[in-house]
């Protein structure tokens, strides 16, 4: 693909994030961060996606990615997002969390703030390395992160103390969490179960539990419709992607065999939740496209905002709804590419954002496609 | 000769009892940043290389090997300007040195490459070498290309102290247009010249050089460049330079005249420029073979016996006499890192220009060079992912070398173990799969994370410590008289399979399930079972008839008549089994419960027998 810019960054990517757009904007995302692991300096990074004085036609850009701004981490970064437009929270390795501010008018990044041992394992006084925080999700100003000691903390921006622990939530390693709706969350951890928490209940117990059939293979990611809510995807050790339909049933929907390998993250496209897009251990990412006909697609990114075709309301949500908790495959067709050519080592991390795409691998190198969809 | 640098931790300062710890490295280099671009770009390469089609044969082989070739040397390119730019920025001079120095190393590591390219990759024959070399001399000799700006932007050039300097670089270095143009200021400048300047600027345009396509044989060009030879012969011979030393000096130049050409060694700086001048303006059509005779006599004239030549040297001259493993030995003794000679040896090795040259232990040179650069990257905390496929291409020990090297790597999260993993997986490591899971197990079960413990035992398939983690969760139950992480038994799933104890510690807690919604029937069934399957562990018999108590307790009657008998038969073997300890048995509980269990079982048995009774007489 041309339009992919590559950069070696002399250290391996665990993470990728665009930063967040302000609500109205119509420019597509120009910057974003990173994180290394398995250095013994590891950095978070932030980088501009390309040369903003180099517009060219279309208002593509050219040039390739380059750093502005990058601050020393203790720790691998295992898992990061955006709080908001200047604040990143950081998971490492060492059970740490941190939150770092980039100050943009010196390009500078500093740690804000830090939660020392959120995770860790037996006791934390005596425990020299503490536990790896292996996910971490934000609302703001609620941060919830889970680590190997299957413990899920609750934070708060503003506040210094941990607002929650929910101690020994899960007896194996919980590799990821995800809002489901504002008060609850999801988790998925390493004997296969998707769980359901309710914040504002006091037990600590989740509501729900689900888990695949057959074995236990270990879930690694998990991401949530944007939409359609109880549209759930996670990714497997086995690089099977699954879909979920919480509302009912406690095993998936459907099960798509996808990458020959750990699938590290699964993302549906903010805007346009009909492409889903997957990243795996084996060095491939895939897009999965179960958009049908242009005619038909009801598009939201239409020019002008309203789409030309004539179709109802409820056709829309059925043509969304089918796509994904379809259990006939041959009846909808979905399109699926993997979008590197030459894969090598694993695709860590990926971020989609409006036309962006960006992802980091253990080529130590970043990728950086600006026309996802041309 | 790879570098063992040692750095010097702790307080001591000379006094006899300071504690000194040494930090030592292997290999220096690859922890210098910038390389690492070098390492991961040529890594991919590399894989490309080895993946490449062996069924392409002749032209389009070669075209890809070339192709191959420069796209090495050009990340060599890249890695030099990083570095360069390093240097420049950098404020601490320790570093800058060490940049520098980099800098250096790696632009003689290009100049080889290159040369190594045009004479083995490309394989050069006569007419096209020249071109080439032309070209690798242009591109490497650059101490000139500062002076050569200076006079190009100098408002007259021609009445620059260094203008004829600047022609005679051109002159020298075959670029026939660019010395005409900058003569054509001198002529302009200086009408009384007009004379000489037409001829010679006649005689450089209709100098017969060697064409890239195949619009002239050997022998045209040969016999062209004679006649041309003698035109320029005659011109000097008449004296029709004689009145401008410069002139005459560029046409004696132009006829290959050695001493005239050694006359200009501070703008060649080099003995292989030399050599290419001369080749140029004596024997433009000479053979590859022919190569080793005048670089020998290059390299002593330009020398003189003043300085003796440096390794660079002998690595060239090794590559003048196409001597290729002399080249890959000198390399190897004087860079400190493999990485060079594994990466140009895999190179020629493809086009199958290494016999093969068995060393003593029995690989080859090959494999032998990706073995010690491969072994080199997995002493770094973070280049080991890339070693791994070069071992997975050293056909011989590249495997042996991948089991020791991998079990070394250390596991500071699960998510690194599990990418250790999933490269012993896919190579059939058994092994290393047990032998890290296991580790990871004992981890786990160590950190009281018994889902975690057992997730690795489902992945290597250890039923023998699904055993270990099973009797911890019995002997927790024993302990509290609950289960801890119900989440995890209740969800067992086909992975109950694994071991006969996890089978039993999931079926006792469905048992529990099922006393829990009151489905007495299935549940006594399923206790019954547990223990005449003989999956329960002797130490937990005791238990599971006491959890029968209730059972029996019930007013209505569950166990029929052949359960009852079951369990009594259940309970003699085990107090039968131990009459000494029946002896000893001072501990009052046990005996009561004996005794307990003895009742309820008889009332039970009568309660039964006179059900079924009545059953069966209706």
């Amino acid at each position: 693909m041309e339009d992919v810019s590559a950069k070696f960054v002399s250290q391996k990517i665990s993470r990728t994030r665009w930063r967040p757009l302000p609500a109205a904007a119509l420019q597509p995302p120009d910057l974003f961060a990173t994180g290394s692991w398995d250095n013994e300096d590891n950095r978070v990074s932030i980088w501009s996606a390309g040369d903003l004085g180099n517009a060219g036609l279309n208002g593509e850009y050219h040039g390739e990615p380059h750093l502005l701004c990058d601050i020393q981490h203790n720790g691998d970064v295992m898992d990061m997002q955006f709080l908001d437009q200047e604040r990143i929270v950081v998971a490492s390795s060492t059970g740490t969390v941190t939150i770092f501010r980039h100050h943009q008018n010196n390009q500078t990044l500093s740690a804000n703030h830090r939660w020392e041992k959120a995770h860790y394992h037996v006791d934390q006084d005596t425990s020299c390395g503490g536990a790896a925080c292996t996910g971490v999700v934000c609302n703001n100003p609620e941060i919830v992160t889970v680590g190997e000691d299957g413990r899920i903390n609750l934070f708060r921006a503003d506040q210094r103390d941990t607002v929650r622990t929910i101690d020994n939530a899960d007896s194996s390693t919980l590799h990821a969490v995800t809002f489901l709706r504002t008060t609850e969350i999801l988790t998925v951890n390493s004997i296969g179960q998707l769980k359901i928490w309710d914040l504002r209940q006091q037990r600590n117990e989740p509501s729900q539990i689900f888990s695949l059939a057959g074995d236990r293979v270990p879930l690694h990611c998990v991401d949530r419709h944007p939409n359609q809510q109880h549209i759930v995807a996670t990714g497997g050790q086995d690089g099977m992607l699954s879909i979920w339909d919480i509302r009912q049933g406690t095993m998936p929907v459907s099960l798509l065999n996808a990458h020959e390998a750990e699938m590290w993250e699964v993302h549906f496209h903010p805007s346009d939740p009909d492409h889903l897009f997957t990243c795996s251990e084996d060095g491939s990412l895939w897009h999965w496209d179960t958009s049908t006909n242009v005619s038909e697609k009801p598009s939201f990114l239409h020019q002008g905002g309203r789409s030309t075709a004539y179709l109802s309301h409820s056709t829309i949500n059925q043509s969304v709804v089918s796509a994904w908790l379809s259990n006939d495959p041959t009846k909808d067709r979905m399109e699926i590419t993997n979008l590197i050519p030459n894969q090598t080592l694993s695709v860590n991390s990926l971020d989609v954002l409006g036309p962006c795409l960006v992802y980091g691998t253990d080529a130590e190198a970043i990728y950086v496609n600006r026309q996802l969809f041309a | 000769a790879r570098a063992l640098t040692g750095f010097v931790a702790g307080t001591g300062h000379g006094a006899p009892s300071s504690s000194q710890v040494f930090v030592v490295r292997r290999d220096q280099d690859i922890y210098i940043q910038t390389l690492r671009k070098l390492f991961n770009e040529s890594h991919g390469i590399f894989m490309g290389l080895q993946r490449s089609e062996e069924e392409l044969a002749g032209k389009s082989r070669k075209a890809q090997l070339v192709q191959v070739s420069k796209n090495y040397r050009s990340v060599i390119r890249a890695c030099m300007e990083d570095m360069h730019e390093a240097a420049v920025s950098t404020r601490d001079p320790a570093l800058q040195g060490q940049y520098s120095t980099q800098v250096s190393i790696l632009s003689a590591m290009e100049l080889i490459w290159n040369l190594c390219e045009i004479l083995f990759v490309e394989a050069a024959t006569a007419g096209p070498l020249l071109l080439r070399l032309l070209d690798w001399v242009r591109l490497h000799v650059c101490d000139v290309d500062s002076m050569v700006r200076e006079v190009l932007s100098s408002e007259s050039p021609s009445k620059h102290k260094l203008f004829w300097n600047v022609v005679d670089v051109f002159v020298l270095q075959g670029r026939m247009d660019e010395a005409r143009h900058l003569l054509s200021k001198e002529a302009s400048a200086n009408p009384t010249s007009m004379n000489m300047y037409k001829i010679l600027d006649d005689l450089m345009k209709k100098m017969p050089v060697p064409s890239t396509g195949n619009t002239q044989t050997l022998t045209e060009l040969e016999l062209k460049w004679q006649h041309w030879h003698e035109e320029c012969q005659r011109y000097l011979q008449d004296g029709t330079f004689a009145s401008n030393p410069h002139m005459e000096s560029i046409c004696k130049i132009m006829l290959g005249d050695e001493d005239a050409i050694l006359e200009k060694k501070e703008l060649m700086t080099t003995w292989y420029h030399f050599l290419v001048t001369r080749l140029l303006y004596s024997h433009p059509t000479v053979k590859p073979m022919e190569l080793r005779f005048y670089a020998q006599s290059s390299m002593d004239l330009f020398l003189g016996g003043e300085s003796s030549p440096e390794p660079l040297d002998m690595i060239l001259m090794a590559a003048f006499e196409f001597e290729m493993h002399q080249v890959i030995k000198e390399c190897s003794i004087v860079l400190s890192n493999w990485w060079f000679v594994a990466h140009l040896t895999d190179l020629l090795d493809h086009c199958k220009l290494l016999q093969s040259h068995n060393l003593y232990f029995g690989s080859n040179m090959r494999e032998f060079l990706l073995l010690e650069y491969a072994s080199g990257l997995f002493s770094h905390h973070s280049l080991w992912q890339l070693g791994v496929d070069y071992f997975d291409h050293c056909p011989e020990y590249g495997r042996v070398y991948l089991e020791l090297h991998i079990e070394r790597i250390p596991l500071s999260t699960e998510q690194k173990a599990l990418k250790v993993l999933r490269i012993c997986e896919q190579r059939q490591m058994h092994e290393q799969v047990r032998s890290i899971c296991k580790i990871m197990a004992m981890k786990a079960l160590r950190n009281n994370r018994l889902g975690s413990a057992l997730s690795w035992s489902i992945r290597a398939k250890d039923a023998a410590f699904a055993t270990l983690i099973s009797d911890r969760f019995l002997k927790d139950y024993c302990e509290r008289g609950c289960f801890s992480d119900l989440d995890l038994i209740d969800n067992l799933g086909p992975s109950m399979l694994l071991s006969d104890r996890l089978t039993f510690l999931g079926k006792y807690r469905e048992f529990h399930r099922l006393y829990g919604e009151k489905r007495f029937p299935e549940a006594a069934r399923l206790l019954l079972t547990l223990m005449t399957a003989h999956i329960a562990p002797c130490s937990f018999w005791m238990t599971l008839l006491t959890d029968a108590l209730p059972l029996l307790e019930q007013k209505e009657v569950i166990f029929s008549a052949e359960q009852t008998y079951e369990l009594m038969r259940c309970l003699e073997d085990l107090t039968a089994g131990n009459p000494d300890k029946q002896k000893f048995q001072d501990d009052d509980v046990e005996t009561t419960k004996v005794e307990m269990l003895r009742l309820a079982l008889a009332r039970n048995l009568a309660r039964v027998i006179v059900k079924e009774g009545t059953v069966e007489g209706s």
